[in-house]
C-alpha cells in the first residue's frame, strides 16, 4: 500500500480567525477559512456588501462562496433552524459521539431563506438539517442516522487527512479523464485507474476509453474512408482522371486509424502526467468505503484511498448469449483494429453503431447485410430513422426484418474465415440461414459496473441494466461516490456530454462552482452513409409531450449542390424542425439528413440553448450555397400535406 | 452594359389588373421578388437581358449567382476540394492509380449544364407564378415607365405602379492598363471557358480573386494572385492573412503590393503582363496564358438612365440610394441587391430583401430587412465563414477593453490520417467583455465553414452570449464543436495551438 503522501504547505488563508474545527493534525487545514459561530456568517456577509448597487448576481455568487467555505472549513457542518426537531436529534448524535460541530441556525440569521435556497442549489436539498462531514453532503437527518448505522458516517468522521488521494477516477475514458484533470487543474491530487479487459476476440488497447479507441474516432475515420470511395466516383463527373481500377486496402487504412489512436493514447498520458495525475494501468475495485483495490495485468495487487470516487467505467458491447456468439463473432471492440478485410459481413442489430458499422462496411465495397429484430435507431425520431436506413439499402444495404440469430457455426477458419449463422423470424416459426465471413454484433451495450464491488460500498445500481442512478449533480447513493458518463442511468451516452459532465462535476467538487451539467438539447449526430444530425426532440416524443395539435412541423427535401454535378439522388436529403405553437412557435426538435449533418447540426443546437424559434429562423440570412441554409427557408408544414419534393432549382 | 431585369407589377385604377408596367432589373432578386408579389396576386413582369462581356460571354435567366457566381463558383471549389479528396485517398487505403489528371473541358460542360437546367429551372417558376418575363434591355423613360430593346432592336414601352431595380453589378476592368480590357477575362467569363485558362494570373484580391485563384490552384494550374494592399478588404484582417497563407502552402503564388501597369499579347497568343512592385519600385514582367481581373465590381445603374425617373444615386459607387424600406429618392421604385447603395452583395441577403419588399407592397407585413449579422462564407480552399463583428471592428466600435476574443487552432479529424497540414484551421469568437459576454462575431477557417457557421449565426440573432456557446454540448467528432471549446481568450496570453488529441 501507498504511503500517504506528505502534507502540502498550509495555503493562504483568506481571512485570519479562531479556526473552530478539526481535530488531529489536518492536511487541508491550510484550506480552511476561520469561521466564528458567535459571528453568524449570514451576518458578516450582509455587513460586507452594504447594499450599495451592486448586482444580485455577485450578492448569490458571495452567498455561495461563504457557504462553501464554511461546507470546506468545518469537519461537521449542520445548516439547521433552531426549532426544527430533526434538527435537534442530529445535533444530539453528534454530540454523543464526542464530535464538535458548526451550526448555522438558518431562523436566526438575516439572510437564512437565501442561505437556504442557494443550499438546495448546491445540495438538491431543501430541507434542514443540511449536513456535510468532511466536505461531503451527508444528506438530512435520516440520512446521517443511515450512516451512523452502517459505520459510514464514522468512516467519514475518521477521514480527515489519511487519504491517499484527493480523488480516485477508475475508467479512463472522455468522462473520467476529463474529471481528473480538471480535478488536478484545481490542486488536488488525483488518480485514474484504467484497465481494458481484453474482448472476447482478444483486441484489447490503450488509454482513452471508448471513443478514442473503439468508438468516435475510428468510427468517423472509417466513415471517412467509405465518404471518399464516393468522392471518387463523384470526382470523374468533375473532371478528374485516373486509372478505372480502385480498390480499397483494409490494412492501409487500419493501420493509419490505428497510429492515430496510438498517438491519442500517447497524448492522454502526456497530459496526465503534465498535470501530475497518476495513472495506474490496473483494474479498480472497492473493497471498502474509500479504499480500493488494483488488480494489474501481471496480477499484482495494490490498495488505494481516497476521500472521493468517481466512476467512469462505460460500457462494453453486447453479446447475444447464444451458441457461437463469444466465439466467432466480433463486436465493434474488434472491428476497428481488424487486422484483415472482415469480407462479407452480417452486422446484428440496428443501433447507430450498427447502421454506422454498415454504412461503413458497405462504403468500401463489402458485402453487407443487417439483420433487425425491431426498429431502427431506437430513441431517434423513427421518420428519420427509417429515411436513414433506406437511404442505405439504395446504397447497396441489405436488411433482414424481424429476424433474430439464433446460432453461430464457423464452417472454415481463416482470416476471414467462414461462418454459418441461423436465424429466426420474431413474429413466426420461420428460419433462415446464412453464410458469411464476419459477423458483427452491435445489438447494445452492458455497463461495467457489476464486477467492481460496488456492492461492498452500498452503491446502487439499476439490477436489470446495471446502470448507476445519481442525482442531479451526478452523486451516487453514497454521498463520496460519483459517477459520469456512458454507466449513469437515464442519461445520454455520448463523449462530450461525459467530458462536459466530468469536468463540471470536478468544479464543483474542487472549485466551488455550481453549475450542474445539462442534459437538454444535446446535439448529436449519427454517421451513417447520409449522416443525420439531430438536437431536441423526436418527433414521437414531442407529440407525446406536447400533443400533436400545438405542435407545427416544417420540413422539406434538398439537393446539395455538389450532388448535382455528381449525379446524386435527389428528394433524399431532408430536414426537419419541430415547433411549440404554444411557446412562440420556439423549435422543440432539429432533424437533418444530409452531408455534414455534425457540422450543420452544431450552431442550430447553440442557436436552441438561446431559444430558437421559427420566427427567428425565417429572419437569418442562409449562406449561399450550403445545406445549412435549407433551415432559413422552411415554409411547408407536414399538416399542410403539400408536396416538398424538389424540381428544377433552388 | 448590363444585366437588367425590372421586375413590376401593378394594380391598375379600380382595382382591376392590368398591365401597366415594371421595370427593372432582375437576376435572382428580381425573380425572388417577381416572383413573390406574383403569389401574392399582383401583375409581375421581369425584364432581364445579359449584356455580353467584353470577351463575348452571355448567359440566361438568374443573375449572377446562378450563371457567373456562387452557384458554378462552389461547383469548380467542389471539383478542386474533389482533387484533394484523390489526393487523401491513398491514406485510407484506396489505391488510385497515377497519374491523376484534370479535365477542365468535362468539368466546365457539366457545370454549365447545371447552371443551363437552373436558368431553365427560374423560366418555369416565373412562367408558374404568371410572371411576365421580358428578354430586354430597359432604361426609364419617366418615372412608371420604361423602355425595353430586344437584341434585334426593337423597343417595347412598359409602365407600372411599382418599379424594382435589381440590376446587380458586373466586373470592372481597369481603365488605365493597356491591353486589360482586349486581353483580360473576368469572373464572368471564367466559368464559361470551354477551355482550362492554362498558367493565370488573377489580379485582385477581393474574395472573388481568392475563390477563383484557389479554385484554379486545386485544379493543378500555375496560379499567381498579385494584389495591391490588402486581402479581403472589410473582412476580419488575421482571418484574411490565414487564408491566404493557407493558398500559399496549396500553391497559389503571390505577388504582394505589385500593379499591373501593362499586358501584350505575344505572337505564340501568351500574354505578357508588365507589373511594378510597389516596395521597390521596380518592374518586372511574366507570361501567363490567362490574365483575370478581379478588382471589384460596378454597378449596373449606367444605362438606365435613372435621370429620366429622377433616382439619386450615390456619385462615387453609383450605387442607388435607398431606405430602409428599400425604396429609392422615388417613392414607387425601389433597388434591392447589390445595386443599391450600402447593402452586401449576396445571394441571400437580395433574396430575402425581396421577398420582404413584395409582403410589405401588398400588405402582408411590415417586416423591414435586418441587415445586421448577415453571415457569409468566402470558398476559398480553406474555407472561411463568419457572422457579425471582425475583431476590428468590435474594437473601434467598443473599445479594446471592452472586447474579449476567444480563440483557438484546432485539427481536424480526418486531416491526421491523411496528413494533412492544420496549421491555419482556426476559430475565433469575439465577444463582449463583459459578462455574459454577449457575441459579437463568429469566424471560423476549415473545412465546412458556411455548413458550420450557419447555424452559428443564428445563435447570434438570438442573443447567444459566450458561455451560452460554451454550455453547448460538442458533436464529437465534428469541426464545429471546437467552436463550444473556445477557452482561451487572446488577453491572457496562452498559447491557442492544438495540443494533444
Amino acid at each position: 500500500m501507498a504511503q500517504p503522501p506528505l502534507p502540502p504547505p498550509p495555503r493562504a488563508q483568506t481571512s485570519p480567525g479562531p479556526v473552530k474545527v478539526g481535530t488531529a493534525p489536518n492536511r487541508r487545514l491550510g484550506s480552511v477559512r476561520g469561521v466564528l459561530v458567535s459571528s453568524p456568517p449570514g451576518r458578516r456577509a450582509r455587513l460586507s456588501s452594504p447594499g450599495t448597487g451592486r448586482s444580485s448576481s455577485e450578492a448569490r455568487e458571495e452567498l455561495r462562496r461563504r457557504l462553501l467555505g464554511l461546507i470546506e472549513g468545518n469537519r461537521v457542518m449542520i445548516f439547521s433552524k433552531s426549532y426544527c426537531p430533526h434538527c435537534t436529534r442530529v445535533k444530539e448524535l453528534f454530540s454523543s459521539l464526542g464530535v464538535q460541530c458548526n451550526i448555522l441556525e438558518l431562523d436566526q440569521v438575516d439572510d437564512g431563506a437565501n442561505v437556504q435556497e442557494m443550499l438546495s442549489e448546491i445540495t438538491n436539498q431543501r430541507t434542514v438539517p443540511n449536513i456535510f462531514v468532511n466536505k461531503v453532503h451527508m444528506g438530512g437527518c435520516d440520512r446521517t442516522f443511515q450512516a451512523h448505522q452502517s459505520g459510514l458516517l464514522q468512516k467519514l468522521l475518521q477521514e480527515d487527512s489519511t487519504y491517499d488521494y484527493d480523488l480516485i477516477v477508475i475508467g479512463g475514458g472522455s468522462g473520467g479523464l476529463a474529471c481528473a484533470q480538471e480535478a488536478a487543474i484545481l490542486g488536488k491530487k488525483v488518480m485514474v485507474l484504467d484497465f481494458v479487459v481484453p474482448s472476447p476476440q482478444g483486441t484489447s488497447w490503450g488509454l482513452g476509453g471508448t471513443c478514442v479507441n473503439v468508438g468516435c474516432v475510428p468510427k468517423k475515420l472509417m466513415h471517412q474512408a467509405a465518404l471518399l470511395g464516393q468522392a471518387l466516383n463523384d470526382s470523374r463527373k468533375f473532371g478528374w482522371e485516373y486509372g478505372q481500377q480502385v480498390k480499397h486496402n483494409w490494412e492501409t487504412m487500419t493501420e493509419a486509424i490505428q497510429n492515430h489512436i496510438s498517438s491519442l493514447n500517447w497524448g492522454h498520458k502526456l497530459s496526465l502526467r503534465e498535470k501530475s495525475v497518476d495513472y495506474v494501468n490496473s483494474y479498480g475495485e472497492f473493497v471498502e468505503h474509500h479504499r480500493i483495490k488494483a488488480t494489474n495485468r501481471k496480477g499484482q495487487e495494490t490498495s488505494y484511498t481516497a476521500a472521493k470516487f468517481v466512476i467512469a467505467t462505460g460500457e462494453r458491447p453486447r453479446y447475444l448469449g447464444i451458441q457461437g456468439d463469444k466465439e466467432y463473432c466480433i463486436t465493434s471492440d474488434d472491428l476497428f483494429s481488424l487486422p484483415y478485410c472482415p469480407g462479407k459481413t452480417l452486422v446484428v442489430g440496428a443501433s447507430y453503431v450498427a447502421l454506422e458499422c454498415a454504412g461503413v462496411l458497405t462504403g468500401l465495397g463489402l458485402d453487407v447485410t443487417v439483420m433487425v429484430r425491431s426498429v431502427l435507431l431506437r430513441g431517434f425520431d423513427q421518420e428519420m430513422a427509417e429515411r436513414v436506413g433506406s437511404y442505405m439499402e439504395q446504397h447497396g444495404v441489405k436488411f433482414l426484418r424481424k429476424f433474430i440469430p439464433v446460432m453461430v457455426q464457423q464452417l472454415e477458419k481463416g482470416s476471414p474465415g467462414k461462418l454459418k449463422v441461423v436465424a429466426k423470424s420474431t413474429e413466426g416459426p420461420e428460419t433462415i440461414e446464412g453464410v458469411y465471413n464476419t459477423v458483427l454484433l452491435a445489438i447494445g451495450r452492458d455497463s461495467c459496473t457489476r464486477k467492481m464491488g460496488l456492492d461492498k460500498i452500498g452503491v446502487k445500481i439499476n439490477k436489470k441494466t446495471g446502470k448507476i442512478p445519481v442525482n442531479d449533480v451526478e452523486q451516487t447513493n453514497v454521498p463520496y461516490v460519483y459517477a459520469v458518463g456512458d454507466i449513469l442511468e437515464g442519461k445520454l451516452e455520448l463523449t462530450p456530454v461525459a467530458i462536459q459532465a466530468g469536468k463540471l462535476l470536478a468544479r464543483r467538487l474542487f472549485g466551488g462552482r455550481l453549475e450542474k451539467c445539462d442534459y437538454i438539447n444535446v446535439p448529436t449526430t449519427v454517421f451513417t452513409p447520409l449522416e443525420y444530425g439531430c438536437c431536441g426532440l423526436s418527433e414521437e416524443k414531442a407529440i407525446e409531450v406536447y400533443k400533436k395539435e400545438n405542435l407545427e412541423v416544417y420540413h422539406t427535401f434538398f439537393w446539395p449542390l455538389e450532388w448535382t454535378v455528381a449525379g446524386r439522388d435527389n428528394n433524399t436529403c431532408y430536414a426537419k424542425i419541430i415547433c411549440n405553437k404554444f411557446d412562440n412557435y420556439r423549435v422543440i426538435g432539429f432533424h437533418v439528413l444530409g452531408p455534414n449533418a455534425g457540422e450543420v447540426t452544431q450552431g442550430f443546437a447553440a442557436a436552441m440553448k438561446c431559444g430558437l424559434t421559427k420566427q427567428l429562423l425565417d429572419d437569418t440570412i442562409g449562406i449561399h450555397p450550403t445545406c445549412g441554409e435549407v433551415f432559413t427557408t422552411l415554409e411547408i408544414t407536414k399538416s399542410s400535406g403539400l408536396d416538398i419534393t424538389q424540381k428544377g432549382c433552388g | 452594359m448590363a444585366v437588367m431585369a425590372m421586375a413590376a407589377a401593378l394594380r391598375g385604377p379600380g382595382g382591376r389588373f392590368r398591365w401597366r408596367t415594371q421595370a427593372t432589373a432582375g437576376g435572382v432578386r428580381g425573380s425572388a421578388r417577381g416572383a413573390a408579389a406574383a403569389q401574392l396576386g399582383k401583375k409581375v413582369a421581369v425584364v432581364d437581358y445579359v449584356e455580353p462581356s467584353p470577351r463575348g460571354t452571355r448567359w440566361g435567366l438568374g443573375g449572377t449567382c446562378v450563371n457567373v457566381g456562387c452557384i458554378p463558383k462552389k461547383l469548380i471549389h467542389q471539383a478542386a476540394l474533389l482533387g484533394g479528396m484523390i489526393r487523401d485517398a491513398p491514406h485510407y487505403g484506396w489505391d488510385v492509380a497515377q497519374p491523376v489528371l484534370h479535365d477542365w473541358r468535362k468539368m466546365a460542360e457539366a457545370v454549365q449544364n447545371y447552371v443551363k437546367s437552373l436558368n431553365w429551372g427560374h423560366r418555369v417558376q416565373l412562367q408558374d407564378r404568371k410572371v411576365k418575363y421580358f428578354n430586354i434591355k430597359a432604361s426609364f423613360v419617366n418615372e412608371h415607365t420604361i423602355c425595353g430593346v430586344t437584341k434585334g432592336g426593337k423597343e417595347t414601352l412598359l409602365s407600372a405602379e411599382h418599379i424594382v431595380i435589381a440590376t446587380g453589378g458586373r466586373p470592372r476592368y481597369p481603365t488605365h492598363i493597356e491591353g486589360a480590357l482586349e486581353y483580360g477575362i473576368t469572373s464572368d467569363d471564367i466559368f464559361w471557358l470551354k477551355e482550362s485558362p492554362g498558367k493565370t494570373l488573377v489580379v485582385g484580391a477581393s474574395y472573388v480573386a481568392l475563390e477563383c485563384a484557389g479554385f484554379l490552384t486545386g485544379l493543378g494550374l500555375d496560379t499567381t494572385v498579385m494584389m495591391r494592399s490588402i486581402p479581403l478588404r472589410g473582412f476580419d484582417q488575421q482571418m484574411s492573412s490565414l487564408v491566404t497563407a493557407y493558398m500559399a502552402s496549396q500553391g497559389t503564388r503571390f505577388l504582394k503590393h505589385c500593379t499591373p501597369s501593362r499586358v501584350q499579347k505575344l505572337p505564340d497568343g501568351q500574354l505578357q503582363v508588365t507589373w511594378e512592385d510597389l516596395t521597390s519600385g521596380k518592374e518586372n514582367m511574366g507570361t501567363f496564358s490567362t490574365v483575370l481581373w478581379a478588382i471589384g465590381r460596378i454597378p449596373e445603374t449606367r444605362s438606365l438612365n435613372l435621370e429620366n425617373a429622377g433616382i439619386n444615386t450615390n456619385p462615387n459607387s453609383q450605387k442607388i440610394l435607398v431606405d430602409a424600406q428599400e425604396a429609392t429618392s422615388v417613392p414607387h421604385i425601389y433597388a434591392i441587391g447589390d445595386v443599391a447603395e450600402g447593402r452586401p452583395e449576396l445571394t441571400p441577403t437580395a433574396i430575402m430583401a425581396g421577398k420582404l419588399l413584395a409582403r410589405r407592397l401588398y400588405g402582408q407585413s411590415l417586416d423591414v430587412m435586418d441587415y445586421s449579422n448577415v453571415p457569409t462564407t468566402v470558398f476559398t480552399p480553406l474555407e472561411y465563414g463568419c457572422v457579425g463583428l471582425s475583431e476590428e471592428e468590435a474594437m473601434a466600435r467598443h473599445g479594446e477593453e471592452h472586447v474579449e476574443v476567444y480563440h483557438a487552432y484546432y485539427k481536424p479529424l480526418e486531416f491526421t490520417v491523411a496528413e494533412r497540414d492544420a496549421s491555419q484551421c482556426y476559430i475565433k469568437m469575439v465577444c463582449l467583455r463583459k459578462p455574459p459576454q454577449l457575441v459579437l462575431g463568429l469566424h471560423f477557417l476549415g473545412p465546412n465553414a458556411g455548413e458550420v457557421t450557419q447555424g452559428f449565426a443564428l445563435g447570434i440573432k438570438c442573443g447567444a452570449s459566450y458561455e451560452q456557446v460554451m454550455r453547448t454540448v460538442g458533436i464529437h467528432p465534428t469541426c464545429a464543436e471546437e467552436v463550444a471549446k473556445l477557452r482561451i481568450s487572446k488577453r491572457s496570453g496562452l498559447d491557442p495551438t492544438v495540443t494533444g488529441c
